[in-house]
């Protein structure tokens, strides 16, 4: 009984307690940034697409929600020719960004993206493509992989030796 | 003629106000609840959610209302106006103030007694016209809780006609004049209370319609407008008991300084609240549970009660 009337106080003590509700619409709630909310395409440090169109996250992708096309330009370097994300479909599980080699598509925290129409919901590469480099700041993949390009021979990128001449004497 | 009028414009005042605030107690019931679990509630449609029952008005009228095709229509249709009819004619005896009393009955409490017996039909029959095993099982607990609180709810007021030497609901608040009944029945008060709150199947003995065992109970067929008198019968009860502990335990419409319907609505408003505190805080026991508790503590306790006040009265010089 006298556990029952200390069960009482105590529920009514919580009247003076703060309100765990966050309301919503006039107060916004803090989301983490690896928060996995709506997929973005971003920019390497010189404001090149990052997308090499490997396909890789329209193949890990549980619903298959992403569409690319992969074409190169006259330099040799792979760009995606248009870039397609179904968010009707998107289930928000961040396996894209995972398998992404690099860093290009990126899930951000902004979770309001609702629509009237479910068309408005297919968002484009214009929609997706984001001024910056999005959570990955100075990472150029052109730049750190070996893979020659227009501009950059063999050799030449961060880190990288000059290739060894198979074919000479020297050491 | 001038009587008539003003006995007309008392009967539909009552039944204006006291429908008007079991429709309020919707807001407030989950207002209350929101804060004693730190949330807010209701609070967006209209001043503080006060809107908010306009919104489930609007809502629960526009529902389907579907009767089962397997259920007894006539009685299905009829049980949940039996609970809106049986506690409505109870608050026909309470006096609010000493002016404002829509009958003025001598044996007013005897009346609440009998008009709180019928309630049990509401539920009993709901239950057993919806053709559903759940129903009929909240059914039957409805009926067989009822009955056992029913006998202790009478004999635990037996102590405060005693006192008051009447069951005039009237007599029995100027009785307390000198003394609220609280103090000198605390037992009856505190049996009052535990009977009352069964009485309206509120939790914690909300057995009768326990959702986590019996879906909903009684009610679980019901739907629409039929489901919503059930739910302004349950909170009609809430106000009904609480109106009635206020009358016979606490003084009724007296008090100082403030109007004697002032005094009334904040009495009865604290029980409500009480009353939502209760269904806040505590858990639901179980059945077997419930009724010992009626059978072997609170009737035993209620017989108690009766001697002892009967003895100290008579041992008293008058």
């Amino acid at each position: 009984m006298l556990s029952l009337l200390r069960t009482l106080w105590a529920v009514f003590l919580h009247l003076f307690r703060r309100r765990e509700t966050i309301l919503y619409p006039e107060e916004k709630p803090y989301l983490p940034p690896r928060w996995r909310g709506r997929i973005i395409l971003s920019r390497d440090p010189d404001g090149g697409e990052r997308c090499v169109a490997c396909y890789l996250c329209a193949v890990v992708c549980p619903v298959e929600c992403i569409a690319l096309q992969a074409t190169e330009d006259e330099h040799g370097r792979r760009y995606p020719e248009f870039f397609r994300i179904n968010f009707s479909r998107c289930i928000f599980c961040g396996f894209c960004e995972d398998a992404c080699p690099t860093y290009a598509i990126q899930l951000t925290p902004d979770f309001e993206m609702g629509e009237y129409h479910r068309p408005n919901l297919v968002y484009e590469k214009e929609d997706l493509l984001i001024s910056g480099p999005g959570k990955h700041p100075g990472y150029n993949f052109y730049q750190v992989a070996g893979l020659a390009i227009g501009g950059k021979g063999k050799g030449e990128a961060e880190n990288e030796t000059p290739p060894v001449d198979r074919r000479g004497l020297m050491p | 003629m001038n009587a008539i009028i003003l006995q007309l414009i008392i009967l539909f005042g009552v039944l204006i106000v006291v429908l008007s605030i079991a429709a309020g107690l919707i807001w407030l019931e989950r207002r209350l609840l929101g804060f004693w679990q730190d949330r807010y509630g209701p609070n967006r449609v209209g001043p503080f959610g006060t809107l908010q029952v306009l919104a489930d008005m609007i809502k629960i009228f526009a529902k389907e209302d579907w009767v089962p095709p397997f259920a007894d229509r006539v009685v299905f249709v009829l049980a949940p106006a039996l609970i809106i009819v049986t506690v409505l004619m109870t608050f026909a005896v309470i006096p609010f103030t000493p002016g404002i009393q829509v009958v003025h009955l001598d044996i007013g409490l005897l009346f609440f007694l009998a008009m709180s017996s019928m309630g049990v039909y509401s539920v009993a029959l709901a239950g057993w016209s919806s053709d559903n095993k759940y129903s009929l099982l909240g059914g039957l607990r409805a009926a067989a809780q009822m009955l056992s609180y029913e006998i202790f709810m009478g004999l635990s007021l037996l102590g405060v006609v005693m006192l008051a030497g009447s069951f005039d609901l009237v007599r029995i608040v100027e009785a307390q004049r000198r003394l609220w009944f609280c103090i000198p029945q605390f037992l009856g008060l505190g049996i009052f209370l535990i009977a009352g709150v069964a009485e309206t199947h509120r939790l914690p003995f909300d057995l009768p319609e326990a959702e986590s065992e019996l879906v909903a109970g009684y009610h679980a067929e019901y739907s629409g407008m039929k489901f919503g008198m059930f739910f302004v019968g349950e909170y009609l009860g809430i106000t009904l008991i609480s109106a009635l502990i206020v009358t016979l335990f606490f003084g009724g419409w007296l008090g100082p300084i403030l109007p004697p319907i002032i005094w009334f609505a904040l009495k009865t408003l604290f029980f409500i609240c009480g009353f939502i505190l209760l269904r806040a805080s505590l858990p639901r026991p179980r059945y077997d549970q419930l009724m010992t508790y009626g059978w072997k503590v609170m009737f035993p306790l209620a017989l108690v009660n009766i001697v002892v006040t009967a003895g100290i009265l008579l041992a008293l010089p008058h």
